[in-house]
């Protein structure tokens, strides 16, 4: 599909322009061929699934990360940043869900951080500030108070207020990564009402979001990539809902089948209304033995706060969990552990790892009770262990005495299975079980997961990947906003689907 | 490609023996300061090889070292205690104060009875962090005076001594020819290590420090493992008090002002770090020798206690520099 990709900029006033950009990790490309050309006055939609290079495009346009290769113009000159606040003194501010407010200083404070009104060179003058910030909020229409501390504004406010920090830094180039995936729909009108204002004063914006709706309403223009490279740009309203998802999940359909296990299997576990307030709200599935269940939907639809209350880490407000015909309560990990779930977090060195510690300890951390007598551990044993889930997950590492913190991503990964594996579990949770892993490790976990269903047991994976679900699960549920929206057979769906449910 | 992959595994190897080699350094390195002090002082003073003088540090190094084992736990949780020193003070106290008089109470009782006012306040503790979620820092702080208040108002300001000799036999009597406070160190030091090495209960401990979210996924009950410590805490600091008053023979109110900094400083020169989940008992042990060698040798030789002030903040700051060398390196 190869469409000019001058043609819809020709006429107008081109504000940022960036070409061939390219940039591999650790010789892995993870951005071929990205490219935006954006206009003055105009909101222009950065669209692409999970690993798409997206974000390792906007990296680069801030300064944070180097390019390998490639050519950014600003106003018709070539620049390249070598670091956000260069980005920032040449005019491209970015608001993400990541904002560093300086949490116990005032909305104004914050608004001229660095750039404070002085008064005889060194004292700061509080009053001016706050006057011109109360005019800026003012103009605005933000119903922020300048004098409030950041600490007690919403989400929503506290990105009102960067907006209005990047309009009064006179920033000509916005770019919005996920502005509304914390807030709700009234501050999300609000937002978009100060979009068309920076709009009509001329600022180009590049505006990502997963909630296509969104783009729809308030973008003019679309730029799509696919796999770390371009696919399509054009006007979105040359454009609809369902050609846009094409574009980004690719033309092709997964004509996976898996094995056709069904509803004659056992069920293991089966959740009835879990709820936490703010969270999730009234979840019933069920997992039988044999099957792969895939948790899809976007981020903050509330899916691993699901597992994690399903796994005891957090407590739920209300629901109930059978397993083999009985009422179980679960209310902490121990728990958990004790009925044989296991649970993989999505983060596997803030909540699963012990980075300093050696791949045998973290390996038997969950079954020192079986590995020991009297409490002593048996060190035999445990290295017995620790070498036979090495070799089975084929762990690299020089000795099993090695630190976590010096093996690779995917091999920590395998090292949290390979932990999960020693309590012997009947159920599996795992939350992004491949995320930022090479292709290798990927394909040995989905290997190791099928095999594990197959013996009898169940796994409930959360994965924010398409294709991973379709590819590797029996069954999907969707969530949306902490509600279960939808639940199928994958035989029965394609990526299409998965994306109109879950946005 | 191949080739340049195979040429990085090279050198990456070759940075890696470096890095070992560096952390070897980094995690003995203190021993070989030990073996270097030990060295010095045999050669610049003939009274310090003597096992007359080599009895003499053991004996001045138990206390510290009884409440240095306690800290490591604390420590190696992430955690810190501040009220040890107060807390030995209490329990001195109140086992001096049940062996004294025309009736004194029979030793052991005085013994169990102060050790058991020594797991309340580490208990005390312990609730406020592990539950409460408050600061150590803060807590103990709170607890440094609290408990130091409680010792006053106890012994109305004043000493207790004319202990009966059973108690004193504590802190003056020895056991195979060895002082009895150099055996418990050694028993609690001994007794720690094995705990913490091998047991089931010394690897949630290093969980616990090392990453509290992990080890609350991996279903550690991480409040009672915390709470846990800071009772152990205070079981040793307690019998570091009784220790302490049968070798002086008296209980005094002020006693054990500011040695929650020595153990401190014997635990972080051993190379235990701050954040938690690294170290162990062995190091604490070279780290409790090096003050007590330090001290003893430096007065040996004629050395005025000012400076040895001065070398001992050194030592610790030169320590947590190491640590923080290492941290580095493995990052």
């Amino acid at each position: 599909m190869n469409v000019a990709r001058h043609e819809v900029m020709s006429g107008s006033d081109l504000l940022l322009k960036a070409e061939g950009i390219q940039k591999s990790y650790g010789g892995v490309l993870a951005l071929h061929d990205g490219c935006i050309e954006l206009g003055a006055g105009t909101v222009h939609a950065l669209c692409g699934s999970n690993g798409a290079g997206k974000s390792t495009f906007l990296n680069i346009l801030m300064g944070l990360e180097a390019p390998n290769s490639g050519r950014i113009w600003l106003n018709g000159s070539e620049t390249r940043f070598a670091s956000p606040a260069s980005a920032l003194a040449a005019g491209i501010a970015i608001i993400t869900q990541e904002l560093s407010p300086v949490p116990d200083m005032t909305v104004a404070e914050n608004i001229f951080l660095g750039r404070e009104s002085r008064r005889a060179g060194w004292f700061v003058n509080q009053t001016v500030m706050r006057r011109k910030a109360a005019e800026l909020l003012e103009r605005l229409n933000f119903a922020v108070d300048p004098r409030a501390k950041m600490r007690r504004l919403s989400l929503g406010q506290i990105q009102l207020v960067e907006i209005a920090k990047a309009i009064d830094q006179r920033s000509s180039v916005l770019i919005m990564d996920e502005p509304t995936s914390a807030i709700g729909e009234k501050e999300t009108a609000v937002l978009f009402d100060a979009i068309r204002q920076l709009k009509s004063a001329g600022v180009g914006i590049i505006y990502v979001s997963h909630r296509l709706s969104e783009l729809f309403s308030i973008a003019d223009e679309y730029t799509v990539f696919r796999d770390g490279g371009f696919v399509r740009t054009g006007l979105m309203k040359d454009i609809d809902r369902d050609e846009l998802i094409r574009l980004m999940v690719g033309g092709s359909l997964i004509d996976q089948q898996c094995a056709a296990t069904e509803s004659e299997k056992a069920t293991l576990l089966e959740v009835q209304g879990y709820s936490r307030a703010g969270e999730f709200e009234d979840i019933n599935l069920s997992l039988k033995s044999g099957e792969i269940v895939g948790l899809y939907g976007l981020m903050g639809a509330g899916r691993s706060e699901f597992a994690s209350s399903l796994y005891g880490i957090s407590r739920r407000n209300r629901g109930r969990l059978v397993m083999d015909g009985a009422e179980v309560e679960i209310n902490s990990p121990g728990d958990a552990l004790k009925f044989r779930i296991a649970m993989i977090t999505e983060d596997r060195k803030a909540s699963g790892l012990f980075l300093s510690q050696s791949v045998r300890k973290n390996i038997s951390l969950t079954s020192l009770s079986s590995l020991s007598r009297w409490s002593f551990i048996n060190e035999r044993k445990e290295k017995a262990v620790a070498e036979r889930m090495i070799e089975r997950f084929h762990i690299k590492v020089r000795t099993r005495d090695q630190p976590v913190r010096q093996l690779s991503g995917g091999n920590q990964q395998k090292v949290l299975f390979a932990r999960s594996l020693t309590t012997s579990p009947r159920i599996l949770i795992c939350d992004e079980p491949t995320r930022g892993i090479d292709e290798g490790a990927k394909r040995e976990i989905h290997a190791f997961l099928a095999e594990f269903a197959a013996q009898g047991n169940a796994v409930l994976m959360i994965s924010s990947e398409v294709q991973e679900i379709l590819a590797s699960c029996n069954r999907v549920v969707v969530f949306r906003h902490g509600r279960q929206v939808a639940e199928s057979p994958v035989t029965r769906i394609t990526p299409e689907h998965l994306l109109h449910w879950a946005s | 490609m191949s080739t340049s992959t195979k040429q990085m595994g090279r050198a990456g190897a070759r940075s890696r023996t470096l890095g070992s080699l560096g952390q070897l350094f980094a995690r003995y390195g203190i021993v070989i300061a030990l073996g270097l002090i030990v060295l010095a002082l045999s050669v610049l003073s003939d009274n310090f090889l003597t096992s007359g003088n080599l009895t003499n540090v053991l004996r001045q190094v138990s206390i510290n070292g009884i409440l240095a084992v306690g800290m490591t736990f604390v420590i190696l949780t992430g955690g810190i205690d501040l009220s040890i020193g107060s807390v030995l003070a209490l329990t001195g106290m109140v086992g001096a104060s049940l062996v004294v008089g025309s009736k004194p109470h029979s030793p052991i009782l005085a013994i169990l009875a102060a050790l058991a006012v020594g797991v309340v306040a580490g208990a005390c503790s312990g609730i406020f962090i592990a539950w409460v979620r408050l600061p150590a820092f803060v807590v103990t702080l709170g607890m440094l005076s609290a408990v130091r208040g409680l010792t006053l108002i106890y012994s109305q300001g004043m000493p207790i001594s004319n202990l009966s000799s059973g108690f004193k036999f504590l802190g003056q009597g020895t056991f195979l020819g060895i002082p009895v406070s150099v055996v418990l160190f050694g028993a609690t030091a001994l007794a720690a290590w094995v705990v913490l090495a091998y047991t089931v209960y010394g690897r949630r401990v290093y969980a616990v420090g090392g990453n509290m979210r992990s080890a609350h996924t991996c279903g550690i009950n991480v409040r009672g493992i915390i709470f846990s410590v800071y009772a152990l805490m205070g079981l040793l600091s307690a019998l570091a008090g009784v220790t302490l008053t049968a070798r002086t023979t008296a209980a005094l109110p002020q006693a054990g002002v500011a040695y929650e900094l020595d153990a401190i400083a014997a635990v972080v020169i051993g190379g235990t770090s701050l954040t938690g989940g690294i170290g162990g008992i062995p190091l604490t042990v070279v780290g409790v020798l090096i003050i007590g060698l330090l001290n003893n040798g430096l007065d040996l030789l004629g050395i005025s206690s000012y400076y040895q002030q001065v070398i001992k903040g050194l030592m610790i700051v030169a320590a947590v520099l190491i640590d923080k060398a290492r941290h580095a390196d493995a990052a």
